[in-house]
């Protein structure tokens, strides 16, 4: 009986032959990863175990990007706690604010996650690197904690909802459109529990980016992992950094799928996720009026370069709208400065925008644009729930980057073929 | 064990910055956490649970952020237990790992208002609407989670493993 790709890398993991839905296995893991968030917690958690050392230094990854840089006393005190755990167990991956990026983007740029590993973090949107053919889910700090002893998590093997991708995007409609369409349709729970893998020959038109975007949000849908399989695209991407050895993965023929999706991409149009679940989808010419506040290009969703040179490509020229204020925050530092190097810092600045250090701040209402009550924001980021960027009567839209960015121009929410 | 107290009856999809908003993020002291339980779907929750208290939710409870600042939140604010249609996966486990039980009966979720006086017996599988004179059954914990729960948490049992091998 045949194997999918999660299924395989869970096995493998595992020190299996065959692993089935619904078994708990403990599977060994290749990297554990904490913010300054949940690390602090997983640190205490480690001490409290006795533990002299953590299972591989290479191998436990620190990231001080939520409240980073500092926003407070507090904030500072917690990235005190990882820099010095860092330096005790001589970590080989500590990222100090001005080397440091947003998680789940410098992690597959850097090179530390590969096709075929298997990741736990401390986050929910871990689940990303399953656009590398990695198997990657989100943990809380004591699974983090236990994993950074014994190098293992323990997990159960998920039921795997297959959704075949064909048809070739139209302009303007990105990976953030194929996963907000896709969880409008199923639901903020419709994976609960379920692997989400990618097939079929809509693939050959997803870049890297677009398919970390749609990875990322997984857990949107309530899935444990999203993945796609390992293509030419994977191994361009992949055999470009630094730990280029890898297994590559692939889904047996005869793989069973609990259920099956498709989606014709050639048929989308951009989406746009109203208050206040990423659900709550509508496509771009069925928004209406919707005047906006705040518009944020970033995020582990949507703070690649590519995301920044689309936002630029639509704002080129033109100028923010009076009425909005919109901030860039590119997700690392390579990017940050591949935006000076291509000149899309300036489009940004001229236009009226404000260009940001990497943080993850404004994404869940940390720091760096927080909303005001009654304040309205359209965002690249990945959620949209009550308070998610501030007051608890402000509200967040979700859309992709170009959509975004014409919004910021017109001050209200649009797309760029509206704009003059 | 039986668990006993009062019912605060959410929706759906009630979320991990709703139950603890990211604001307070900058802190992992439980009573400060316990101070701002589920304050931007209930201001009042936090002042009114007693101790015992049960939250009661309808599906997907926990859904969004691995901050397990939620259930520890949730926890320290009293609430003895967590009954909901169904769970957000990453809740599920760290609700576990804190040793916060959570248990998965729709039918009684249903016939359940705020201010219901309850109680669930967690190894039967029994939980009762005393308030209403109803009874209803939900499936244990499974096999894996009392051996986690046995051994005194996730912690304990990576400990207990260590020395064996």
């Amino acid at each position: 009986m045949g194997m999918t790709l999660t299924e395989k890398i869970l096995a493998e993991h595992a020190g299996k032959e065959f692993v089935a839905p619904g078994e708990l296995i403990l599977a060994k893991v290749d990297l554990a990863l904490g913010n300054d968030v949940t690390s602090p917690i997983a640190i205490q958690a480690f001490r409290s175990t006795g533990a002299k050392a953590v299972f591989d230094r290479e191998r436990v990854v620190l990231v001080p990007d939520h409240f980073a840089p500092n926003k407070d006393i507090k904030s500072a005190e917690q990235v005190k706690m990882m820099r010095e755990f860092s330096k005790e167990f001589g970590l080989a991956h500590w990222f100090e604010v001005g080397r440091m990026g947003i998680e789940h983007v410098l992690l597959p740029d850097e090179g530390l996650v590969v096709p075929g590993d298997l990741v736990i973090g401390a986050d929910s949107h871990t689940c990303t690197y399953g656009a590398l053919c990695a198997f990657s889910t989100g943990v809380g700090s004591t699974d983090l904690a236990a994993a950074m002893v014994s190098g293992e998590v323990w997990l159960k093997v998920p039921e795997t909802l297959r959704i075949v991708l064909s048809g070739k995007p139209r302009k303007w409609v990105e990976g953030k459109d194929v996963i907000l369409h896709l969880i409008g349709e199923i639901g903020v729970d419709g994976a609960l529990y379920r692997s989400m893998e990618y097939a079929g020959d809509g693939l050959a038109h997803l870049p890297m980016a677009w398919r970390f975007t749609i990875t990322n949000m997984a857990i949107e849908a309530g899935a444990k992992n999203g993945i796609f399989p390992f293509d030419g695209i994977t191994k361009a991407y992949s055999d470009a950094r630094p730990r280029s050895k890898y297994e590559v993965v692939t889904a047996d023929r005869d793989a069973r799928y609990a259920e099956e999706l498709s989606v014709d991409m050639s048929a989308l149009e951009p989406v746009v996720a109203f208050p206040h679940l990423p659900e709550n989808t509508r496509p771009l010419s069925k928004v209406g009026n919707v005047p906006v506040d705040q518009v944020v290009v970033g995020s582990c969703t949507n703070g690649r370069i590519e995301d920044l040179r689309r936002a630029a490509e639509v704002i080129r020229g033109r100028k923010v709208h009076d009425g909005v204020r919109m901030l860039i925050f590119p997700a690392t530092q390579e990017i940050y400065l591949q935006a000076m190097r291509e000149g899309l810092m300036e489009t940004f600045v001229t236009a009226g925008a404000a260009f940001s250090t990497p943080t993850c701040g404004p994404c869940l209402g940390g720091h760096m644009g927080i909303l005001a009550k009654g304040e309205r924001a359209i965002a690249t980021t990945n959620r949209n729930f009550v308070g998610r960027m501030g007051h608890p009567e402000s509200e967040v839209y979700l859309a992709n980057p170009a959509v975004a960015a014409a919004s910021a121009v017109l001050g209200r929410i649009g797309g760029p073929e509206e704009l003059p | 064990m039986i668990l006993s107290g009062k019912a605060w009856k959410y929706g759906d999809d009630v979320d991990t910055d709703v139950i603890i908003p990211a604001r307070y993020l900058n802190s992992s002291d439980p009573a400060e956490l316990a101070r701002h339980c589920m304050e931007d779907i209930d201001a009042s929750y936090a002042g009114k649970v007693s101790p015992g208290d049960f939250i009661v939710a309808g599906k997907n409870f926990g859904c969004g952020s691995s901050r397990e600042h939620a259930p520890i939140s949730i926890k320290a604010s009293g609430a003895s237990a967590v009954v909901a249609r169904s769970f957000a996966r990453i809740f599920y486990r760290n609700a576990f790992n804190m040793g916060l039980p959570i248990f998965e009966a729709p039918e009684a979720v249903d016939a359940i208002e705020t201010g219901d006086r309850i109680s669930v017996d967690m190894e039967k599988g029994i939980l009762r609407n005393e308030t209403k004179g109803k009874e209803f059954r939900f499936s244990p914990i499974p096999p894996f989670m009392q051996e986690l729960v046995a051994a005194g948490g996730l912690l304990n049992y990576i400990k207990t493993r260590k020395k064996g091998s």
